[in-house]
Parts: C-alpha cells; structure tokens; sequence
C-alpha cells in the first residue's frame, strides 16, 4: 500500500484509494456494531447476568437490530433549536474520528497514509470533535444538553494536554512522530516495547485516553443518572447514533493508538512466534485495550467534574512533565 | 372484648341450666344464706380483678347499666343453682337419682364459678357488690407534674387548659397548652434541664367536629421521656403559632397539616402547600370535605 | 464585566436519580446551587383520608404500599399501633416470624438502596449485584406470603401465615452467604478511591441540626447520637437479642454508608439468634375479636424502620375505623434537611446527598 502513496496520482489510483478508505469504513462499522454488542456481553458476564442474547443467533444481531430502529425513529428537532448547528453537530463530530484512523499503521505494509507528524494529525484533528460536542449542546437549547456539553468542552480540552505529553517521551525515544517509524523502531520481546521504559507516560496516557473517550469513569458529559445523557439529550434517531458512532470509533482509534505508541503495534511478544502474521498481534492487543475499557467501565464508579480537573491538571500533566524530563535525561546519559 | 365473652357467657349458661334445673328434685327456694355465700367470695376477689382502662364516661354508664342487669340475673341464677344444687352434692344418692353424683357436682361447681365471674364483672364495672378501690397512681404523673408546674410557673398560670395521663398509650402525660402560649411553652420544654425534650416525634393535626386540634409528640433522647402536647382551635379561623422556630423539625409537618386541614400557622417561613397542587381549594382531610369529584 | 446569569433548573419528576416521583427545583450558579426547593405531592395517594372509611385490617394493604420497599416494618407499626391501644397480646411464634421478617426486610431495603445509591455515582455493577442477593429474601417472602414487594403479612394480633416447612432452615442458609457477600461488597466498594472522594466529607451536618431537624435512622446515627427505636423504646421481642447499632462520627454520606452496611451485618446477626431460639411449635394469631374496636383515646408508637422512625398516630372513637390516623413517615421528616445541605454544593452532590438520605416517595407522599 505504501508503495501506491509514491506513485503520481492518476484516477486509478485514487479510485484504489477510494476503495480502500470505504473498505475501512465498512470495517470500521462493522468493528462498532460488534464493540457495543460485546461491552453489553461483557458488563453482563461481569455482573452476573447474561447480556443480549434474543435476536440472532447468540445474539449476534442485536446491534443489527438497535441500528435498524435508529434508522427507523422520527427526526426530531426541537422547535427552537439553531436548526443549522443541531444538524451538523453530529456530523461534525464523526468525520474527524473517521479521518484520523488514516495514520495508523496495522503491518509493515498495510497502512493508508505515512505522514512525518502522524502523531500530531492525530490530537489536532480529535480536537475538533470537541467543538462539534459544544456545538450539540448548544443548540439544543436545553439546559441539560447545554451543562453537558460545556462539561465536555471542559474536560476534553483538559485532557488533551497530558494526553500529548506523555507520548513526548515516546517521540523523544523514537525521534519522530511518524507512527510507521514509533511502531518500527519497538523491538522484538515484549519487554521492548514502549509501555516499560515509558511506564509512567503509559499510565498518563491510558487515564488520559479514557478521559478523552467520556467513558466511565470520566463519563461525566453523558452522566446518566445526573445530567439524563447530556449533550445528546434532544438527539434522536439517526443523528444520536451519529454520536455513538463517534464514541465508538475513537475508541478504535485510541486503542489502535496505544497499541502502536506503546505495545509494539504488529511485532510478536517473543522473537520464535514470528511466524504468525503482524496483523493477527495487532489486532490481539487492539482487543485487549478494548476489553480493558470495557472493564474499567462495569467496575469503576463515576469522578466528580471537580475531582476530574483536579486530576488532569494537578497530577496527570506534572507527571508527563516529569516523565518527559526523566526520559531526557536517560537519554542525554545513556543513549547519547 | 367483654360483650361477646358475656354473650357467650349467658348462653352457654342458659341451656345448662334448663338442663340441671328438672334434674334437681328440691325446688329452687333461694336461701338468702346460700345467696350471700357466693358474692362474698365474688366480692373479695373483685379487688384483684385489674382495673378497668379509662374509658370513655358514656360507654361507662351504659356498661354500668348492663352490668347491673346482668348482676341481677347472674345473682338470681347462682342462687338457684347454688341453693339447689348444694343440697344436692349433699345428698346425691337422694336427689332424683337419674342424675349421676359426678355430672350433678361437676354443673354445681361450674354454676358457681360462672356466678362467681359474673359477679366480680358486675363489681368491677359497676362498682356496687364491693368497694371501689382508687387506680393506682400513674409512674409517669411526676413527670407530667413537674412540667405542668414549670409551664405554670413561668410562662403564664392559665397556659395550661388540662394535664392528663394518656394510658392507654403507655401512660404518656398530655399537655393541652393554650394557643398563644404554645411557642414559649416550647421553648421551656426544649431547653429547661429536666424536661429536655429536644426532639418533636411528630406533629399531627386532628379534626373533632367542633373544633380541630393539633398533637405535638416529644421526646427526650437521654432520658427517653415522651410528652404530648395538644392545642386546640376552632374552625372558622383555626390558627396555631408555628413552633418552626423551636423546632425545625415541625416545618413540612405544619405545611401538611395546612394543606390538608386548613390551619393556618403564623410564624412559619414559608406556609404553603405540600401535598396537594398549588391551586388546589379546599383541605381534603377536613370532615366536612367534599371533593370536587364525588365519583372518583 | 462578565455578566452571569442564574441558571434555573429541574431536577424530576421524571429523572433516574430521584427515586421516584420527586422534583426539586434548582438554581444554579455555574455548577454551584443557590438554591433548591423540593416540590413533592405527585405521588399523594391520600392514604389517610382513605384510612378514615377503613376498618383496621383493611388499612393494612395501603401501609404496604407507602413505604414499598420496606413494607413489612410499615405493616407492624400499625398492627403494634392497634394491639397496644386494644391490650392483645401477641403470641410466642407470631411475634418471632414478626421479628424474622422485619430483619430480613431491613437488609432488602439495605440492598436496594445500596445497589441504587452506587448506581447513582456512576458504578454499574454493584446494582445487579445487590439485587440478586435481594432475590433471594424476596423469593423467601414470597414463598411465605405470595407476594414479592407488598406482602400484607401482618395482622392485628399476629401474622397471616405460619412459616412453610423448611422456611426457617432457608433463613438459616441465608445467613452465612450475606455474610461472606457483605465482606466481598466491603472488597468490592468501600475503598475504591474514587467512591471515597465522591463521598467522603459530602453532605455533612451536625448531632444539634439532626436532632433539630427531627432526622432519624442512619441519618441521625451517622453524626454519633445513640438512637435506635429497637434499643431506647423496645417492641416485639427485640430486648431478648444482642445486637449492636452502629454510630458514626461526622454526619457525612460516607457515615452514613458505612452505618447501613454495617446495620445490614447487625440484622444477620439478630437473625442467627431469632432462627436458633424459634419457636417449634404455637399459634401465630392471637385471641382477637371479630370486629378489632380499639377503645376511644389515641395512642402514638415509633418504630424503627430502614429509613428511621416509622410512627403511627391513631385516634379512635371506639369503632372499627380509626376516626383519624396519622402515620409518621421518615423520608418525609428526613427530607426537610436537603434544602439546607445543597445550598453551596454543585449538581453532583446533590445526587450523592439525596441518595445518602434514602427516601422512598411513596412513603414522603403518603
């Protein structure tokens, strides 16, 4: 695939683009029907019960089933809305989640964009999704969709900062923010791989991602029981699955982020099992981050908005500080 | 409880006594001697029978009345039975003889022991076959003393309209404290060491035909004393001084008791409905109410 | 200058986190409350009212579904309320089923709060988790009296139903299994960090603005002062157990957390003694009369539900109905602290300190 990025663009070519991008999507729809079937199986076999199993062999075509209704449900707009930002807020949201998925690397050959500030593309763009979130609350004109999407607003921007610092040390132990080259340069045994020296900016990071997510227990914007779903309160039908979507799909993103960052993307743990291909190692890790937020979302209970700030400004982002200035040092005396 | 047991009592009686009358052979002369023989017994075991509840006086007086017959009866029976059956255990072989000995002494003494019951109920309730003794004085009248005379004392001599013992609740010592002097009343009680009553229970609000009436229950946590105090109103304009300021406590109690009985509470902060709508008319849980809907 | 504004906002009737049929309505300043006034009244059955055409045994249905999830401590009062005024006694084997159920309800009503309270901050699981162990007493009641939530078990004089065969013996399993899932849901919560800090120091008053305030149950015991109606008034049987009442020390949720769980570990306990001194045999109805006529006069009695102190206030003409009844409910009493506790917290808290007090809306409306 890389090889096809060299050539001179010729409708061939993009029309393979194009294909290959819709492909993507289609994976990318599919991946999100099965991980919210699955988080409900999963939560259920953690808290004794047995999660959906009616429709569809297994229950298999539950997701299938929610789609469809959504598909089905009455546009609703609420009469004094700002109509034109109520409908491209969802919009809005989604096509960063999607567009960011372009600088990941699943193989050595298998990639769609090699970018030299791949990393950067990636938190510039998720930002956007923030605007898109404040802009969902607003126009709603609903108090609670209003308190929602400014505690997001919040929330995300303060996250998005130790989330950035703590890849530094990763960046400064590569030495580009190419994603190909992080993935790359981690090497063969498991002990290699990112997360152990970088354990401190591993940790920043994983809280940080979940944090970046709104999912428990930062899931503050869509609380529930307090704030009755928040900024997506006076959404409904296709436009709310819209912004389920665009949860969702961040969370493809974020743990195929954390599994080239920090786990070695496609290498095998042990240098012997080199034989099963890179894909199958990268999508064994994806799933595990997947699993583990899912986890991490039947187990833990909610922080309060001022807890959470708390944690993302006085401890998350003093302690990427310090990591990044542990790894230089490391590096300035060891490595140079 | 008494009525159906004496039902019972006359009943059971009078079939039985059908049946030993024709046994007896002896005609039934009531010797005054073998009358007297069994209300005395009756009457000195009248003073063990527990004394009666406080009840109310009509009921009283009606039961006075019914006892009294039934004394009469009971009396005239006994000593039919007792007179003719006593000769009669006497001589069993003599009298009739188709009556068997045992089944002649077992009625006998069943007759008697139903005289002797009779009896001590009429003594107990009409007080007339023996000497009234007084009740026992209540273990909780110096706790009820003591209060009454505080308030007597320092809030005003007529604050205090009736002090009287609640037995059937455990004896707990009422108050009936005059409107206006309610809230110092309080105050005294709350804060006074030795009545310390620093905790309102409840606060309910009552509708008596002619008048409605409020009921402050109180305790006191250390020394777990309990205290009722009552306060009445009339209807066409029943107004009660809060005790918010005593008591925070008595705040959404108050506001109930306006929603649903119409009192009104000067000197709550904020006296408006709780229960019913806003722009409801009318307080529901008044006698005289009548809904607006009679079907529902 | 930037110039704000005061944000008004409902919070209910319908909302997941009120418990019920419940509004309050709020203004906030940024995330900060100003104020808040409860409005309640949208589930107001008129129980009392209604109570008025009654004849006692009637009325026992509708006590049942004041308080629905504690409905058996509900039904004593006024069944304890009539045969104090009438001087019935109660037999031996009534009075200990009368026990036995009050116990169990009261870890029932425990767990349900328990489930809903974390649910309420955000944990998901402890919900499902709670409510199968609720499963299992509800099944038992069941089994006794054919229904799961509103039993009308009690009757004046006594209980309905004898306990089936091998009903003690499930009782007694019951025992141990709560005890080892009480520890594991100690494990699971009680210190979890982020749990702490959501409710440590949150909600917080003092014995004087309890005692004020007329607050009972854990509400109350959570600031230290020793009053437990099983204790300082005692009915049924309760003065021939042992058992503890746990006291807290700051008047904040986490107290009163703790002190619900450990009340839960206490029932058990007096549970263990209840099932080994059971009766075998004896009536579970005692000597009443057809018509239940409480003589005229009035009469107050407490008791000590899950929620605080129950009471029922009966004033009777001397016929088969009451000519007014009155019942103290204590989420309605302890509700009037919630004003005053919100003033200054943001809407978080307010979820975490209404779900700390523990209502049930039924028993506020009445």
């Amino acid at each position: 695939m890389g090889s096809w990025l060299d050539e001179t663009l010729t409708w061939g070519n993009a029309l393979l683009f194009f294909l290959w991008g819709v492909i993507l999507l289609a994976i990318v729809l599919g991946f999100v029907t099965y991980a919210i079937f699955f988080e409900r199986k999963v939560i259920g076999w953690m808290q004794f019960r047995i999660g959906p199993n009616r429709v569809g062999p297994w229950g298999l075509l539950q997701s299938v089933a929610d789609i469809a209704k959504l598909l089905m449900k009455e546009d609703t707009i609420p009469r004094k809305a700002d109509r034109a930002l109520f409908i491209l807020a969802p919009a809005l949201a989604y096509v960063p989640a999607f567009a960011v998925l372009a600088v990941i690397p699943y193989t050595q050959k298998l990639y769609f964009a090699d970018i030299n500030v791949g990393l950067l593309y990636y938190v510039a763009l998720s930002g956007i999704s923030t605007i898109a979130i404040v802009l969902g609350g607003w126009s709603s004109n609903n108090k609670y969709a209003l308190l929602g999407g400014m505690r997001s607003a919040a929330q995300m921007i303060s996250y998005e900062v130790p989330l950035v610092i703590s890849v530094v040390g990763v960046i400064m132990m590569s030495g580009s923010l190419n994603l190909r080259t992080i993935a790359d340069q981690q090497g063969d045994w498991f002990w290699q791989w990112n997360f152990l020296p970088q354990i401190i900016g591993f940790v920043v990071f994983v809280i940080a991602a979940v944090s970046e997510l709104n999912r428990t227990p930062f899931d503050l914007p869509e609380a529930e029981s307090e704030l009755v779903a928040g900024y997506h309160v006076e959404y409904s039908g296709f436009r709310f699955a819209f912004f389920m979507l665009t949860e969702y799909v961040y969370v493809y993103a974020i743990a195929a982020l954390t599994t080239v960052l920090f786990l070695g993307g496609w290498h095998a743990p042990f240098p012997f099992l080199d034989w099963v291909p890179g894909i199958i190692w990268f999508l064994l890790k994806f799933s595990f981050i997947v699993f583990f937020l899912f986890w991490i979302r039947a187990t833990l209970p909610r922080i309060r908005i001022d807890q959470l700030m708390g944690l993302g400004w006085k401890v998350l982002l003093p302690v990427a500080i310090l990591n990044v200035f542990l790894t230089a040092v490391y590096l300035e005396l060891f490595v140079k | 409880m008494s009525d159906e047991k004496e039902k019972e009592l006359e009943q059971s009686a009078e079939p039985k006594s059908e049946e030993a009358a024709p046994a007896e052979a002896a005609p039934a002369e009531a010797t005054p001697a073998a009358a007297e023989a069994t209300p005395k017994p009756a009457a000195e075991s009248a003073p063990s029978a527990p004394a009666a509840p406080a009840v109310d006086p009509e009921r009283e007086a009606k039961l006075k009345a019914a006892a009294e017959a039934r004394a009469a009866r009971a009396a005239a029976k006994a000593a039919a039975e007792a007179g003719g059956e006593a000769p009669a255990a006497a001589a069993p072989a003599g009298a009739g003889g188709e009556v068997d000995p045992e089944k002649a002494a077992k009625i006998a003494a069943a007759a008697e022991a139903r005289a002797a019951r009779a009896a001590a109920k009429a003594a107990a309730e009409g007080g007339e076959a023996a000497p009234a003794e007084p009740k026992p004085p209540s273990p909780k009248q110096p706790q009820l003393d003591e209060a009454a005379a505080l308030i007597r004392a320092s809030v005003a001599e007529d604050a205090i309209e009736e002090a009287y013992i609640n037995e059937l609740n455990d004896h707990m010592p009422t108050l009936v404290i005059r409107a206006d002097r309610l809230v110092e009343a309080c105050r005294l009680l709350k804060t006074r060491t030795g009545q310390d009553y620093t905790y309102l229970r409840n606060v309910s609000g009552v509708d008596y035909e002619t008048h409605l009436e409020v009921v402050y229950h109180l305790v006191s946590l250390n020394s777990k004393n309990e205290l009722a105090v009552k306060v009445k109103t009339n209807r066409e304009q029943p107004g009660i001084p809060s005790v918010v300021p005593v008591w925070e406590t008595a705040n959404w109690n108050e506001r109930e008791i306006y929603d649903l009985l119409g009192i009104d509470f000067p000197g709550h902060p904020d006296l408006r409905r709780i229960m019913m709508p806003d722009d409801w008319v009318g307080h529901p849980l008044r006698k005289d109410y009548v809904p607006l809907d009679p079907e529902v | 200058m930037i110039r704000t504004e005061e944000l008004l906002l409902n919070v209910g009737p319908q909302h997941p986190s009120t418990h019920g049929v419940f509004r309050i309505i709020v203004k906030l300043d940024g995330e900060v409350i100003t104020e808040a006034t409860p409005v309640m009244g949208y589930l107001h059955r008129g129980t009392e009212k209604l109570a008025e055409d009654l004849n006692y045994t009637q009325i026992i249905p509708y006590t049942d579904r004041m308080d629905y999830v504690s409905a058996m401590t509900t039904n004593y009062v006024l069944c304890h309320g009539v045969e104090k005024m009438m001087g019935l006694e109660v037999p031996e084997r009534a009075e200990f089923m009368r026990l036995i159920v009050m116990e169990l309800q009261r870890i029932a009503s425990h767990l349900v709060w328990w489930g809903t309270y974390l649910l309420d901050i955000g944990a998901m699981s402890p919900f499902l988790f709670a409510f199968r162990d609720r499963e299992i007493i509800i099944n038992l009641f069941n089994e006794l009296c054919g229904a799961r939530l509103t039993y009308n078990y009690m009757r004046v004089g006594g209980v309905k139903w004898d306990a089936p065969v091998g009903w003690i013996d499930k009782v007694r399993e019951f025992i141990p299994y709560m005890e080892s899932k009480l520890d594991e849901y100690h494990r699971l919560v009680s210190g979890n960090e982020i749990f702490l800090a959501r409710i440590r120091g949150v909600g917080a008053y003092d014995a004087q603005t309890a005692i004020d305030y007329g607050l009972s149950g854990a509400n109350l015991r959570s600031t230290g002062v020793d009053w437990d109606l099983r204790k300082a008034k005692p009915y049924s049987i309760y003065n021939r157990f042992e058992f503890d009442v746990p006291l807290g020390k700051n008047g904040d949720c986490y107290d009163r957390y703790l002190i619900r769980l450990e009340e839960i570990r206490q029932s058990l306990r007096i549970l263990k003694q209840a099932v080994e001194q059971f009766p075998s045999s004896g009536d579970v109805m005692g000597k009443v009369p057809r018509v239940i006529r409480p003589p005229a006069g009035e009469l107050y009695v407490g008791i000590e539900s899950p929620r605080g102190e129950i009471g029922v206030h009966i004033v009777s003409k001397g016929k088969a109905e009451p000519y007014r009844l009155k019942f103290r409910r204590p989420s309605f009493v302890n509700l009037q602290i919630l004003p005053k506790l919100l003033v200054g917290e943001t809407m978080t808290n307010l979820i975490t300190i209404l779900g700390g007090i523990d209502i049930v809306v039924g028993e506020v409306d009445c």
